[in-house]
């Protein structure tokens, strides 16, 4: 049984199989930041701890004051971050006071300027003792059967604080036993001990409270709304920081003891946000997901999402071996035939595309879902080996990689310490829920003041100070208007708000979250929108709201047109990375949507051969009849992928690749925060890592690149790429640098924060895993790196072998001067223009092979706002025609009051009708325009 | 000591038939305090009700004038009545909300004006279906004559107030639960410190919470002098009393009585008050102030109704509600029942009460069904000493409010009291009582 009383570090880190986790001490690696020594706090209060003398920040409450001076009080309610309760009654200390010494809860009293604060006297034991037992009245026992028993709080902390037996003899409480309070989550009122963890979470930290207390006395129980579940995107961290098996999650249910998992520490690639998690398996089966408390991203949550998406890694839709079409069908073939078809057929057709169109010659689409050294590693295939710059990560539904790479970056933590946050970009709960979370929290707490530049409404909506509303297409010039009081106007925005939304944007801190706030507007407004705001507002800061997995570390590793490895242009890296690769492109290439067009429309430019990496542009690209035409003309192509698809469907070659927790390396995130990825699992059947599909592909090709393991593709990266500069293998894996660390690194020695301490009790099933369950088994992790440089030897290059001499490092890349925003025609009388959003669960892969979250996704109908409503003369519920240039399909209404008249709302990727919105969109046009009709 | 011939301050009305009417309220001087305070300076207001020493009449006794004097240092926001008097056996409130409610509007007018507050509120137990309807219809007759709303009287001062029913819940009657309901939300109480209501109290801001009776005397005080109102009584318990006699007593009811000058003796058994114990039975014990007070016994009976005196012999004045309770009464199921009101009646949000209240009425259920054991006493003491530890009075407590050690004084007291019948129960398998 795991001591409750002790912390531990971090979960054994990825790539150091075996190595314990040495709790305490070694305070070498705490450095600061930017060298200048930490002044002590301000206000700092004196007290006494059962006799020693212990200093502490003024406002402090005495149960985190004594945990840092090393005495840990046992608690259930307290949670590190939300706000104390004081209920549980189980952290109740003697407090000197005027009166003598009383028994206070610990979580609820702020340190005093000379208090004495007794936490092991007799009466203290006696008060512990007899809440525990009280606890355990009406708790039923049933620890063989829970999925906590192994690692529950209140098991854990009976053991060290309570009594050995009770004395209760009578009959204990019963409810029904579980009920579902959602798809996700099933709650077993006999044994909570209603501490309001997960209560305070739905209100606190999700900001939307599902669940609430019924009942009083010991009937007291935790409740939903009737009618209405708990559907919340955060559900599964109130199974996770129950302190007992009240709450349970479907997925996990009955699947494994603690003791039977073992685990490591990773970074979630669902989303672009970079959550820390724990990946816990048994028998190279994910069993689940635990968020780790990492202070600059996560906070220990995560979304459903990610928490759950480990389903598809299981999921019996693998690809395990290698296909080649062979007269029409697809065969499995060895590795070798395989790589051999795909290099024969890519040179095929870069003789085909001759020298003149070298740079476009194979399109390769898609990496948002590989590690940094894969995305790295197949950047140099297509663009160092193939001599092709028609790569690109993203599927026109994010926005132009050079300026992704050369936007001023904000942190997280920046964010949340701005005095205005200029949100322009989809829902973030839906897009990157656990950023929308920490945005929620600053918002909410009247830290950061929000404006919205969105056409139509989010779950930030009511946290914001200003939301303005536009029409898509005119996201540009509401930033002009904005920043410059004498821009015009553009219709439809309230000036009201606009002028509010003026003073807020001119505080010192502001930082933008940019993605796109509609997929149905060019992302070419976006970026203009962008460059605006950071001519007009000095000092402005950037979060790229992109979404998917690892866009930023493909977009970092130079994948997209004229983009190079370290944030560098492809001219101003030409003569660098010609020597460290032998040659790059000669030209730019094209992006996702040109590509696409080009071979939809059989244009002269389009790529002879088309590789596409673990992508789906039918789902992804916003007009999928493009993609659908595009992928049917493509001469030959190669799809490297994980689970089958319409894209595998069409390929000539299929490469089988491991998914996450498959695969070692690095990503990065919204931040261009670079972290681990651990291996847990053995790849399915033939499946190999994506890095070593490229090396081995090149090899077929007839180049050899040299990395031979994922550590020395980062090594290669650190010595290349100008971005990572510095950011040694030896840094990244060094005790202390689990949060991972931003690039590029600042001018100081990177930020090294002392290794955060795990509470077991804030987040059970980490610690307790990490002391009792199986030892990793050999050869599952990533073989440990050959014997790392001291982690002082962070001195940048250093005698390494492909550096480039006599050429100067490339800079990295600066803002453009300007975009090619297009043209918006402005709209008549009778035309809506159609705004469209994300949903976190959509038909995308992800959802659609994790069967738990599959059943999730929404019908939806188009929404439509009251004004329009009316002038059609239908209602919500009803059914009109929509009709745009190329198409006409019927839809079901909804009404939405808060859209602006003359626009219309829709989702992407998810059930409309019997279509969905990606046939409504036409890729060749900025904005996308319809008319609505009643039908006859 | 007997019985004296004091005025009757806040029951003065009650003899008449439309006592809740405005006509009969200003026929008997109603407002009349009101028109008078607010010719004063609102301190001077203040200093009446000072120098009255009128103590708070919901239980915990602190002296309103000092209330007020501690808050007026700074801006108080709100003034919140409690009217959610919904202990068993206590009564007295139920009274005045539903025969004297313009007298209640007055006095929380006077308040108002001393603390300059323009906005009260008056919380009233839900289930004082009538006392509600009174209320409210006294509140508007009040309004329409001037009395409370815009520039009161002609004085410049206004005032609003509303009436707010609660949803059946006693813990509401806890001053910092009755808030959170006020507010909107589950009534649970708040932690105190920092919540203490004078300091962040309804929505956050510094509120002054009193009692209906306590507010019911300020018309009186206003109008005779808060001299007049402290030569009543004695020490530091001046003026009259509202006691609601409940029991084993041949008249039950409320009695208006002096303060300190009568004894619990006299308020038993005087034939003008609770007429002695019908069937000339013995006395076994009474509770003093409410079903949180611990009990007395004969040996007690001739203590005085004074606050200091009774603290002083271990128990409370509290609510004012005293139960008499006979020779023919089975302690273990008196001191079970009121067990059982506080389990249900627990919110539920501190471990040692919710869980403790519960455990200590099953076991109390189980010794007076007659499955008792012996080592069950030690065990009823000890889980009490768990939720009250020390056992002491004034209580200590691992809870947030005080209801939680509240629980442990009728269980205390009955074993301390009555030891060999709890062990009569166990042995004979059953209450001997029947």
């Amino acid at each position: 049984m795991a001591d409750p009383t002790a912390s531990t570090t971090r979960v054994t880190a990825a790539g150091s199989p075996g190595a314990t986790a040495a709790a305490g001490g070694d305070d070498g690696a705490a450095a600061t930041d930017g060298g200048a020594a930490s002044s002590p706090p301000e206000d700092v209060v004196t007290f006494t701890l059962d006799g020693r003398t212990v200093t502490a920040p003024k406002g402090e409450m005495l149960i985190a004051a004594a945990e840092r001076a090393g005495t840990f009080i046992p608690r259930f309610c307290y949670h590190p971050r939300m706000a104390s309760v004081g209920v549980c009654r189980m952290c109740l200390v003697e407090v000197s006071g005027p009166r003598g010494a009383t028994l206070q809860p610990s979580c609820f009293v702020e340190v005093a300027e000379g208090a004495e604060v007794t936490t092991d006297s007799p009466k203290v034991k006696k008060a512990q003792d007899g809440v525990l037992e009280f606890l355990l009245v009406n708790h039923p026992l049933d620890c063989p059967v829970c999925d906590k028993g192994g690692e529950c709080p209140l098991q854990d902390q009976t053991l060290a604080y309570g009594p050995g037996e009770s004395r209760f003899v009578e009959e204990k409480r019963h409810f029904e036993k579980p009920i579902p309070i959602s798809e996700l989550v099933l709650l077993d009122r006999e044994r909570c001990i209603q501490c309001s963890r997960c209560t305070r979470f739905a209100a606190e930290v999700a900001g939307e409270a599902q669940i609430d207390f019924a009942g009083r006395g010991e009937l007291l129980e935790v409740a939903t709304f009737p009618d209405h579940p708990f559907t919340s995107y955060f559900s599964g961290n109130t199974v996770q920081i129950c302190p007992v098996g009240a709450l349970t999650a479907a997925p996990y249910r009955f699947s494994a003891r603690p003791w039977d998992l073992d685990q490591v520490e990773s970074t979630c690639t669902t989303c672009a946000v970079g959550c820390r998690v724990a990946v816990q398996s048994s028998a190279n089966r994910v069993t689940r997901l635990l968020g780790i408390d990492a202070d600059p991203v996560n906070h220990g949550w995560l979304c459903d999402k990610g928490r759950f998406a480990y389903e598809t890694v299981n999921g019996d839709q693998r690809l395990t071996e290698p296909l080649v079409r062979k007269d029409g069908r697809l065969v499995a073939v060895s590795w070798h035939e395989a790589l051999a078809a795909a290099a024969a057929g890519l040179k095929a057709a870069a003789a085909r595309a001759g020298d003149a169109r070298r740079a476009r010659s194979v399109g390769v689409l898609g990496g948002a879902r590989l590690t940094n050294e894969a995305a790295y590693l197949w950047t140099r295939l297509a663009k160092g080996v193939l001599g092709t710059d028609s790569v690109d990560a993203q599927m026109a539904d994010g926005l132009p990689g050079d300026l992704v790479a050369g936007l001023p970056r904000a942190t997280i933590d920046e964010m949340v310490a701005a005095d205005t946050v200029v949100v322009i970009s989809g829902d973030l709960r839906e897009e990157l829920p656990v950023l929308f979370l920490r945005l929620l929290g600053a918002a909410r707490a009247g830290k950061v003041s929000v404006i919205e530049l969105a056409p139509q409404r989010s779950a930030i909506t009511p946290s914001a100070a200003v939301s303005l509303r536009y029409r898509p297409g005119d996201v540009a010039a509401v930033a002009r208007a904005l920043v410059d009081d004498g821009a015009p106007v553009p219709d439809g925005i309230d000036p009201t708000a606009l002028g509010r939304a003026r003073e807020l944007a001119g505080a010192p801190r502001v930082v933008v979250v940019l993605g796109r706030p509609t997929i149905a507007e060019h992302e070419g407004l976006v970026a203009d929108a962008a460059l605006t705001l950071t001519a007009a507002l000095p000092g402005v800061r950037f979060l790229p709201a992109l979404r998917r997995g690892n866009v930023h570390g493909a977009i970092d590793m130079g994948m997209a047109p004229g983009l190079l490895p370290g944030r560098v242009g492809l001219e101003e890296g030409r003569a660098w990375f010609a020597e460290a690769w032998g040659s790059v492109p000669s030209e730019r290439g094209l992006d996702a949507r040109a590509m696409l067009a080009a071979l939809a429309g059989d244009d002269p430019g389009k790529p002879e051969a088309l590789v596409v990496l673990g992508a789906d542009p039918l789902s992804d690209f916003p007009d999928r009849a493009m993609a659908e035409r595009a992928l049917d003309a493509a001469g030959f192509l190669v799809a490297v992928a994980s689970t089958p698809g319409p894209v595998v469907d069409r390929a000539d070659v299929v490469l089988p690749a491991a998914a996450a927790h498959e695969r070692a390396g690095t990503t990065t995130n919204v931040e261009g925060r670079v972290s681990r990825v651990a291996q847990k699992l053995v790849p399915p059947g033939q499946a190999w890592a994506d890095w070593m599909i490229a090396v081995e592909l090149a090899a077929h090709i007839g180049t050899e690149l040299a990395p031979e393991s994922v550590a020395a593709a980062w090594d290669e990266i650190e010595r290349v790429a100008p971005a990572h500069r510095g950011l040694t293998h030896a840094m990244l894996d060094a005790r202390g640098a689990e949060d991972g660390v931003v690039v590029p690194l600042g001018p100081g020695p990177a930020r090294r924060p002392a290794p955060a301490l795990l509470d077991p009790i804030a987040f059970p099933g980490i610690e307790s895993v990490e002391r009792q369950g199986a030892p990793p088994r050999a050869g599952l992790a990533e073989p440990p790196a050959p014997a790392p440089a001291p982690a002082t030897g962070a001195t940048p290059g250093t005698g390494a072998e492909t550096e480039p001499e006599g050429t100067a490092r490339p800079p990295i890349l600066a803002l453009p001067a300007g975009v090619d925003a297009p043209h918006v025609a402005p709209t008549d009388a009778y035309t809506h223009r159609l705004t469209v959003g994300r949903r976190l669960y959509d038909l995308g892969d992800a959802v659609s092979s994790s069967p738990s979250l599959a059943r999730l996704v929404e019908a939806t109908a188009l929404r439509v706002s009251p004004h329009d409503l009316d002038d059609l003369g239908v209602g919500p519920g009803d059914r009109i025609r929509l009709r745009t240039a190329t198409t006409s399909i019927d839809v079901e209404v909804d009404v939405d009051p808060m859209l602006p008249r003359k626009v219309v709302a829709a989702d992407w990727n998810v059930p409309l009708g019997e279509v969905t919105a990606g046939v409504l969109v036409d890729g060749r046009h900025p904005v996308v325009e319809v008319r609505l009709e009643s039908i006859p | 000591m007997a019985i004296t011939e004091a005025p009757k301050i806040v029951t003065a009305r009650m003899g008449h038939p439309d006592s809740h009417t405005l006509e009969r309220y200003l026929a008997t001087g109603g407002y009349e305090g009101l028109r008078k305070a607010l010719t004063m300076t609102p301190e001077a207001v203040a200093a009446e009700v000072d120098a009255a020493s009128l103590l708070g009449r919901g239980g915990a006794g602190f002296p309103a004038g000092r209330k007020w004097s501690m808050l007026r240092k700074n801006p108080v926001s709100y003034l919140v009545v409690n009217g959610d008097e919904s202990e068993p056996a206590t009564f007295k409130d139920h009274l005045l909300v539903e025969r004297d409610p313009h007298q209640l509007i007055e006095g929380v007018l006077i308040a108002a004006y001393a603390l300059q507050v323009s906005q009260a509120f008056i919380y009233l137990r839900g289930e004082f279906a009538l006392g509600l309807e009174r209320v409210q219809a006294a509140l508007n007759d009040a309004y329409d004559h001037g009395a409370v709303g815009e520039d009161i009287f002609g004085s410049g001062f206004s005032i609003d107030l509303v009436v707010h029913p609660g949803a059946g819940a006693y813990i509401c009657g806890e001053e910092t639960a009755l808030i959170e309901s006020l507010e909107g939300k589950r009534g649970f109480p708040r932690i105190k410190p920092p919540f203490f209501p004078a300091a962040i109290g309804l929505y956050g801001e510094p509120t002054v919470v009193n009692n209906v009776e306590t507010m019911s005397n300020l018309p009186w005080i206003m109008l005779h002098g808060g001299a007049a109102f402290a030569a009543l009584g004695e020490g530091k318990s001046t003026g009259t009393r509202l006691f609601a006699l409940a029991g084993h007593v041949r008249h039950p009811g409320v009695f208006e009585i002096e303060m300190v000058k009568t004894t619990f003796a006299d308020l038993i058994f005087a034939p003008v008050l609770g007429g002695g114990i019908p069937g000339d039975r013995q006395l076994k014990a009474f509770i003093p102030g409410g079903v949180s007070a611990p009990w007395f016994g004969p040996e007690q009976v001739d203590l005085p109704l004074g606050q200091d005196e009774v603290a002083g012999a271990g128990s409370m004045l509290g609510s004012g509600s005293v139960v008499v309770m006979d020779e023919d009464t089975c302690a273990v199921r008196a001191a079970w029942r009121i067990t059982r009101f506080f389990a249900r009646e627990s919110c539920g949000q501190c471990t040692p009460c919710r869980e403790g209240s519960g455990w200590l009425e099953r076991i109390m259920a189980r010794i007076e069904s007659g499955h008792g054991r012996e080592e069950d006493l030690d065990l009823l003491l000890d889980a009490c000493d768990n939720i009250a530890p020390g056992l002491t009075w004034p209580p200590q407590q691992t809870t947030i409010c005080v209801l939680g050690p509240s629980i442990p004084s009728s269980i205390g007291s009955a074993i301390k009291m009555f030891r060999d019948e709890f062990l009569v129960h166990i042995k004979e398998g059953g209450c001997p009582f029947g």
